[in-house]
C-alpha cells in the first residue's frame, strides 16, 4: 500500500477544500473503508492523501418535509437497514442492504461508500492484468475471458463490468436522489442515473466529478398501496455478490398494475431500471403473463457475452417470479 | 550454501520518504494505550504486530473471511479493513478481553461444550462475531432471513446461520458453531 | 472428552505460526511471476531499495544457493526460469509488512515470454503416462478382459465427468518465521509435519537434521496443503540468513493459489457393464489430470475404483499433462474424492438404468474381497453403513422417480453414495515419561491441524497407562519430539497412537520392573518393526453418504437441506471430535459439489478467482442439518486401538452424494462441477 497522509475533515466544506488541495487521482474520502482499503491493498487504488468523512455530522436517518427520508452518507449501512423509518416506510431498501455483505461489514460500510463501491469484475481486481477501468486503454480481458458473472445491458467494447451493489439497486427501484458537494457547490443527482454505463470512459463510475462529495439520500414518500421486494440469486447461501438481483415496486388497481418499478443487479455497469418493462407494464392486467411478457421486452436488446446467456433466463425468471408474488 | 555469498545487488536502502505516522489512543480490551501507528496499519495490524494481541486473526486481509472480528464500539467489524488512524480514540474489546478472569464468557464457554471448532483459527473471529451478533439480535436488527422485517426476530438456527455468514470456518465446524450459539442466545 | 487445547483456541491464547513472539523480526514480502513462462530477463529493483524501512530484496541473482530435492518447487530463486504465473521470483524484507508488501509492487522485473499452455483437455497432446500415482500406487491396472466384457453387458453406462481445480484454503494462510542461530535454523512454521518438514527443509538448506528445528504447537487447518513444505519456507529461511536477523513471512491468500497445492483439475471416463439385474462384469475408470513442469504430482483418482465393486472385468489409468500451471498437491483425500465422485454418480446411472435402487445394487455388487488383488478385507461393513443410513435417512418412502417431488418453487431430490478410505498406517516414534507426583509427559511428532489429535493420543496414553487424562500432558508439533509421520493419509492416530501405545506400555513395565526409581523414568517406542511384521490385509473404512436438496426452478440454486453420513471407520475413539471432523469432510464434499471451483485464466495462466469472495468455501448458511453416526465395527487387523482414520472419509462420496440427489431432484445428470445455477438453468429454462 501506497503510504498516504490522514487527514479527518470536520464537515463536508472542509473536506471538499482538502480533496481539490490534490491531483484528483491522489486522493480519496474515506467511509468505512470496507472497499477503500481492500482495493489500495491490491494496489488498485494508491491515494496519497485519504480524507476521512465519517464525522461530519450526516451519520442520520430523518423524515422530510414532503413525508421521505433523507439519509446521510456516512450512515452505516446496518444502521441503515435497522431504522424503524426505513423498515417501515422502504422495506425494499433494508431488505437490500441486509442481502450484501456480512454483518460486521454493514456495521462499517457507509451509505455513500456502497454508492461508489467498485466492480468486482476480477481483470479489475488483478493489477498485473490489463483493465480498461482501472488503466483506461489498456484493454478488457474480460470481454473474451472470464465473463461469466459480467454484463449482459449496457456494456461497451471497453468495459462489460457490472455494479456489484444491493443498496443501489433498490434506491434506483425507490427513484432516490443522491446529494453532493463539490467544488461547484451543490446538486442533487437523481437514481436512477447517478451511476454510468462504461461507454468508452469506463474509469468513471458514475457522474461524480473531482473532489465532489455524497453528503446524503433522499427518498421520495412511499407509494401507497404499493409493495415490495428484493430478490437475489447467488452461488452460495449468503455472502456473496449476485449474479442476478431484482427490487421490484408494484401497485394494483382493479387488477391493473397501476404503479410499478423495477431494478436489475448484476447485469449492468450500474443498476439497470427496467423502464421499457415498467412501460409495458402500466395500466396492464397484472399477472403473470403480462409480467413476462415485460421481462422479454426489457431483455430484448440484452448483448450476452459468450458464458453469460444464462443471465437472460435468470433475469427474465426473477422478474417474472418476484411480480407474480407481489400480486395481490 | 551460503559460501557463494550476496552478488548483484546492494541490500542497504538508498534513500527514504518520511514515513506516514499518526499519534492515536485506542482503548483496548479496558486499557488505555497511546499508540504511534503507520497511517496504513489496520486495527488487526496494530492488535497483532504492536501490541501482540494475536488472537484476532488474518485469514484473507480482504473483509472475506472475518477471521479478524473484532468488537469495535460493541459492534462487530472487520478489523483488517478498518484502518487504526481512522479509529482514534475508539473502545475495541478483543476475543482476549472477553473472559472475566478464568471464567469464560458464556458464547466461549459454549462454543468449547458443542465443540464449535476444529483448527481454531477461525475461532476467535466468530466467538467475537456471534457476541455482537447477539447484541443485534437483541436489539430487533432484521436480517435477510427475519420473516417480517419489521417484527422482532427469533434467533432460529436459520437466523443464526444468516447472521454468522461473515465468518468462514473451512473446517466446517458450522453446526456445533450454531448450536453454541443457540445455548447463548437462550 | 473435550477438545484439549479448546479453551486456549476460545480465548485467542494459541499461537499459530506467525504469531510467535519474535520483537526483532523483519518482515519478508512474496513478489510472485506476472507471466505464465519464460525467463526473467532483468530485474530492477532500485526503486524498492529506496522505499522506506527497506532491508533487503531478494532474487535469483543474489539469493543463497540451496541443494536440489525431489521437489523442485523448493529450489527457490535459483533461476532466471518461470515455469507459472505467481512462481516467486523476489522476496522483499521490510521493518514492517506494509513497507515490504508496498515495497514488493517497486521491484521492476522484465521477462521474455514463451507462451503458455494452461488447459486441460481429454484429448491434449502433451499427455503421457506417470510411473506411478501418488504416492507410489501403479498407474494403470487390468484384470479379466475388459473391452470383451463391457461390449458383452446388457446394459452399459458410459459417462464422462469432470471436477474443477479446487483449493484447500485453510483459514491460516500458509506462514514461517524462520531464525538463525549459530548456522542452526529454527522455523516456527504452519506444518503438518514438523518431523518431515525439518527433514526436506535440513536437505534443501544442506544442514544437519540437528541443525534445523521446526516448532508448529497450532495449525490453523491444512487439509494436505501443509503436508509438505513449500516454497516460502525455504525462502523464510534464506531471507533471515541474508538479513541476519528473523523473518516473519506470510502468504497472502491470494499468493496461496499459486504456491500452496490444489486438487487437480480431472476428466473421468467410468464405464460400468451389468446384466439387467445390476451385477456388473466390467469396470472401467480413466483419468485425465493435470500437474505443472516443476515438480510431478500425479493423483490417484482411479485408486477406490480398484476395490470398491466386484466384477471379474476391470481396468484403470491414469494420464497426466504437464502443463504451464501452478503445481497441484495433495488437498483432503487426493484420488479417493474425485474419483469417488465419478465412481458413484456412475453407479447410480447404473442403477437408473436397470431400475434397481441404488442401495440394492451397490449390495448386489460387494467383493468378498480386494477385487484386484484377492487380498482379504480386514473388515469391510459398506453395506451396513448403506443400511443403516437408509433407516436413518427414510430411504424406503423415497420415489425413485426423478423429477417428481415439488414444493412450490423448489424441486426436490435425495440421494446416496458410497465412501472410502484407505486405513493406512506409518512408522512413528513416542516417548512416554513418568514425572514426579504421579504424572506422565508423552511426546511424539505429530501435529494437530484441527483433527483432534492432541486430545485422542492424551486419551490413548491415559487408556494404556491407566491413569486419568488429567495425569498426561501430551506433546506434540515440534521436530525435537520423537520422528513421526505428517498429519495425512488419514493415518495420524493409527500412526502415532500405536507409538503412544508402545511407549507407555514400556513405561508401564519399566515402572513396575521398579527401574529409575530416582526421578524421572522414561521408555520409548517405535512401531517401524511392527509394522513390517503386519499381515497382508486390505485395510480400508468404509461409508454411506446421504444427501437431500433443494433446486429452485426459476434461479437454479442449489441448497443442500439435509445431509447423512454413516460410516464404519473402526473404534471411533472419541465422539466428538470424530464428529466434528466427519462433518468438516462432508461440507467440503457438498460445496465440492455445489460451489467450489479455481477458474484457470486461460490468457494470463493463472487461477483468477483467486480470494474468498471469488472462491467460494460454503458459509454458515449454505450448511443445512448433517448428522453424522457410525456402525460398530471391531478390526483386530489394525492398531493396538482397533481404528480407522477419518480425516478424509466424509469427503469421499459427499459430491456424488449430492450430485445424485441434484438428478433426483430435476431428472438431469449434471457430470460437471460445481454444479452451478447457470448449468442447472440451462436445463430448466423459462416458464417452469
Amino acid at each position: 500500500m501506497r503510504p498516504f497522509a490522514y487527514q479527518r475533515a470536520q464537515d463536508a466544506a472542509g473536506a471538499v477544500a482538502a480533496a481539490q488541495a490534490h491531483a484528483a487521482e491522489d486522493v480519496r474520502y474515506l467511509g468505512g473503508g470496507t472497499n477503500l482499503v481492500d482495493l489500495m491493498r491490491l494496489g488498485v487504488e494508491r491515494p496519497a492523501h485519504l480524507i476521512d468523512v465519517t464525522r461530519l455530522g450526516n451519520d442520520r436517518i430523518e423524515e422530510t418535509d414532503d413525508g421521505g427520508l433523507r439519509i446521510g452518507a456516512a450512515v452505516t449501512n446496518a444502521e441503515l437497514a435497522a431504522n424503524f423509518l426505513v423498515l417501515r416506510d422502504h422495506p425494499l431498501l433494508a431488505d437490500a442492504v441486509l442481502h450484501g455483505a456480512s454483518g460486521q461489514l454493514r456495521n462499517l460500510a457507509t451509505v455513500g461508500g456502497n454508492l461508489l463501491q467498485r466492480t468486482r469484475c476480477p481483470y479489475f481486481q488483478d493489477v498485473t492484468k490489463p483493465c480498461n477501468k482501472r488503466r483506461p486503454g489498456s484493454g478488457c480481458p474480460a470481454r473474451e475471458g472470464e465473463h461469466r458473472n459480467l454484463a449482459i445491458l449496457g456494456h461497451s467494447g471497453a468495459c462489460v463490468a457490472t455494479n456489484p451493489s444491493d443498496m443501489s439497486v433498490a434506491l434506483a427501484a425507490l427513484n432516490a436522489s443522491i446529494h453532493v458537494t463539490g467544488p461547484a457547490g451543490e446538486r442533487v443527482i437523481p437514481m436512477p442515473g447517478f451511476h454510468r454505463l462504461p461507454g468508452d470512459e469506463p474509469e468513471r463510475d458514475t457522474l461524480l466529478a473531482p473532489a465532489e462529495l455524497i453528503t446524503a439520500v433522499t427518498l421520495p414518500p412511499p407509494i401507497s398501496g404499493a409493495r415490495t421486494a428484493y430478490r437475489k440469486v447467488r452461488e452460495r447461501s449468503s455472502y456473496a455478490f449476485a449474479l442476478v438481483s431484482v427490487g421490484a415496486v408494484l401497485a394494483v388497481e382493479d387488477g391493473r398494475v397501476s404503479e410499478v418499478r423495477i431494478a436489475l443487479g448484476g447485469v449492468a455497469h450500474a443498476p439497470w431500471r427496467a423502464e421499457r418493462a415498467e412501460t409495458e407494464l402500466l395500466g396492464e392486467p397484472a399477472g403473470e403473463e403480462a409480467f413476462a411478457a415485460a421481462a422479454d421486452a426489457e431483455l430484448e436488446d440484452a448483448q450476452p457475452l459468450r458464458d453469460n446467456v444464462y443471465k437472460l433466463t435468470l433475469a427474465h425468471n426473477l422478474i417474472t417470479r418476484t411480480l407474480t408474488e407481489l400480486c395481490p | 550454501m551460503f559460501g557463494s555469498g550476496l552478488c548483484g545487488l546492494p541490500l542497504t536502502p538508498v534513500t527514504s520518504e518520511p514515513t506516514q505516522v499518526a499519534h492515536i489512543t485506542l482503548i483496548v480490551n479496558d486499557e488505555e494505550l497511546r499508540l504511534s501507528v503507520d497511517t496504513r496499519s489496520s486495527l488487526l495490524d496494530v492488535l497483532r504486530e504492536q501490541l501482540g494481541l494475536t488472537g484476532s486473526k488474518r485469514g484473507c486481509d480482504h473483509g472475506q473471511c472475518g477471521a479478524c472480528t473484532v468488537l469495535l464500539e460493541g459492534r462487530r467489524a472487520n478489523s483488517c479493513l478498518a484502518l487504526a488512524v481512522a479509529h482514534d480514540g475508539a473502545r475495541l474489546t478483543t476475543i482476549e478481553g472477553l473472559a472475566d478472569g478464568d471464567e469464560l464468557h458464556p458464547v466461549q464457554a459454549a462454543f468449547v461444550e458443542h465443540d464449535g471448532l476444529q483448527c481454531g483459527y477461525c475461532t476467535p473471529g466468530q466467538i467475537c462475531s456471534a457476541v455482537g451478533m447477539l447484541g443485534e439480535l437483541a436489539a430487533g436488527w432484521p436480517s435477510a432471513v427475519t420473516p417480517e422485517l419489521e417484527d422482532a426476530p427469533y434467533p432460529s438456527r436459520e437466523e443464526i446461520s444468516e447472521r454468522m455468514s461473515g465468518n468462514i470456518c473451512r473446517c466446517g465446524a458450522y453446526p456445533g458453531i450454531v448450536a453454541a450459539i443457540e445455548e447463548s442466545a437462550r | 472428552m473435550q477438545r484439549i487445547e479448546a479453551r486456549e483456541k476460545v480465548t485467542g491464547a494459541a499461537r499459530y505460526a506467525y504469531e510467535h513472539p519474535r520483537e526483532d523480526a523483519a518482515y519478508g514480502w512474496i513478489v510472485g511471476a506476472t507471466i505464465a513462462r519464460g525467463e526473467i530477463i532483468s530485474i530492477d529493483a532500485a526503486q524498492a531499495l529506496a522505499a522506506p524501512g527497506l532491508i533487503a530484496v531478494l532474487t535469483h541473482e543474489n539469493a543463497p544457493e540451496v541443494h536440489p530435492v525431489a521437489d523442485h518447487e523448493l529450489a527457490v530463486l535459483q533461476s532466471p526460469a518461470v515455469a507459472y504465473r505467481g512462481e516467486i521470483v523476489a522476496a522483499v524484507v521490510a521493518e514492517s509488512a506494509e513497507a515490504a508488501r508496498e515495497a514488493a509492487t517497486l521491484v521492476r522485473i522484465d521477462y521474455a515470454e514463451s507462451g503458455h499452455d494452461v488447459l486441460l483437455r481429454a484429448d491434449h497432446p502433451k499427455l503421457y503416462k506417470p510411473d506411478v500415482v501418488n504416492p507410489s500406487f501403479p498407474t494403470d491396472t487390468a484384470v479379466g478382459d475388459f473391452d470383451a466384457a463391457f461390449g458383452d453387458a446388457d446394459v452399459q453406462v458410459d459417462v464422462t465427468y469432470t471436477t474443477a481445480a479446487t483449493h484447500n484454503n485453510p483459514m491460516e494462510p500458509h506462514a514461517t518465521i524462520a531464525v538463525w542461530e549459530a548456522g542452526a535454523v529454527t522455523l516456527y512454521d504452519s506444518t503438518q509435519g514438523a518431523p518431515a518438514a525439518r527433514d526436506t527443509i535440513a536437505d534443501v538448506l544442506g544442514l544437519e537434521r540437528s541443525q534445523v528445528r521446526v516448532i508448529s504447537p497450532h495449525v490453523g487447518g491444512g487439509f494436505g496443503s501443509k503436508g509438505t513444505p513449500r516454497p516460502h519456507v525455504v525462502l523464510a529461511a534464506l531471507c533471515a540468513k541474508v538479513c541476519g536477523r528473523p523473518v516473519k513471512l506470510a502468504v497472502t491468500r491470494q499468493q496461496m493459489f499459486d504456491i500452496t497445492g490444489y486438487r487437480t483439475p480431472t476428466i473421468q471416463r467410468l464405464r460400468l457393464g451389468s446384466d439387467r439385474e445390476g451385477r456388473m462384469s466390467a469396470i472401467g475408470h480413466d483419468v485425465v489430470e493435470q500437474t505443472s513442469t516443476v515438480r510431478e504430482f500425479a493423483e490417484q483418482t482411479a485408486t477406490a475404483t480398484r476395490i470398491m465393486y466386484a466384477a471379474p472385468n476391470r481396468r484403470t489409468s491414469h494420464r497426466l499433462a504437464a502443463l504451464d500451471v501452478p503445481t497441484p498437491s495433495w488437498m483432503r483425500a487426493p484420488g479417493e474424492c474425485p474419483g469417488m465422485f465419478a465412481l458413484e454418480s456412475a453407479i447410480d446411472e447404473l442403477a437408473s438404468a436397470c431400475g434397481v435402487d441404488p442401495i440394492e445394487l451397490r449390495a448386489r455388487n460387494e467383493p468378498d474381497a480386494d477385487p484386484e488383488t484377492g487380498k482379504p478385507f480386514s473388515s469391510r461393513n459398506l453395506v451396513a453403513c448403506l443400511q443403516e443410513g437408509a433407516a436413518r435417512f427414510g430411504w424406503a418412502e423415497r420415489d425413485p422417480t426423478p423429477a417428481a417431488r415439488r414444493e412450490g418453487r423448489w424441486l426436490i431430490g435425495t440421494g446416496v453414495a458410497a465412501s472410502t478410505y484407505p486405513a493406512y498406517q506409518r512408522p512413528s516414534g513416542a516417548f512416554a515419561r513418568a514425572k514426579p507426583g504421579g504424572r506422565f509427559e508423552v511426546g511424539v511428532g505429530a501435529a494437530d491441524i484441527g483433527t483432534g489429535a492432541r486430545t485422542v493420543l492424551t486419551q490413548i496414553a491415559a487408556d494404556t497407562l491407566g491413569v486419568d487424562t488429567d495425569a498426561v500432558e501430551v506433546r506434540i508439533g515440534d521436530s525435537a519430539l520423537p520422528t513421526a509421520p505428517v498429519a495425512g493419509g488419514s493415518a495420524g492416530t493409527a500412526s502415532w497412537g500405536s507409538a503412544v501405545v508402545g511407549a507407555c506400555r514400556a513405561l508401564s513395565l519399566a515402572l513396575e520392573e521398579g527401574s529409575g526409581a530416582e526421578g524421572e523414568v522414561q521408555a520409548t517406542y517405535d512401531t517401524g518393526p511392527d509394522l513390517e511384521a503386519r499381515a497382508d490385509y486390505a485395510r480400508h473404512a468404509f461409508g454411506a453418504q446421504f444427501a437431500e436438496v433443494r433446486v429452485d426452478v426459476d434461479s437454479g440454486e442449489v441448497r443442500l437441506a439435509r445431509m447423512l453420513g454413516v460410516f464404519a471407520a473402526g473404534r471411533i475413539l472419541n465422539p466428538l471430535t470424530a464428529r466434528s471432523q466427519l462433518i468438516g469432510g462432508m461440507t467440503m464434499g457438498f460445496s465440492m459439489a455445489l460451489l467450489e471451483e479455481s477458474s484457470m485464466d486461460t490468457e494470463f495462466g493463472n487461477f483468477l478467482n483467486h480470494d474468498l469472495a471469488q472462491y467460494h468455501v460454503p458459509v454458515n448458511a449454505d450448511v443445512g442439518d448433517i448428522e453424522v453416526a457410525w456402525v460398530d465395527e471391531h478390526d483386530e487387523h489394525l492398531n493396538p486401538m482397533g481404528s480407522k482414520g477419518i480425516g478424509e472419509i466424509g469427503i469421499v462420496g459427499a459430491a456424488a452424494a449430492v450430485a445424485n440427489a441434484v438428478f433426483h431432484a430435476t431428472g438431469t445428470r449434471f457430470r460437471d462441477l460445481p454444479i452451478r445455477p447457470d448449468r442447472v438453468l440451462a436445463t430448466l429454462g423459462e416458464d417452469l
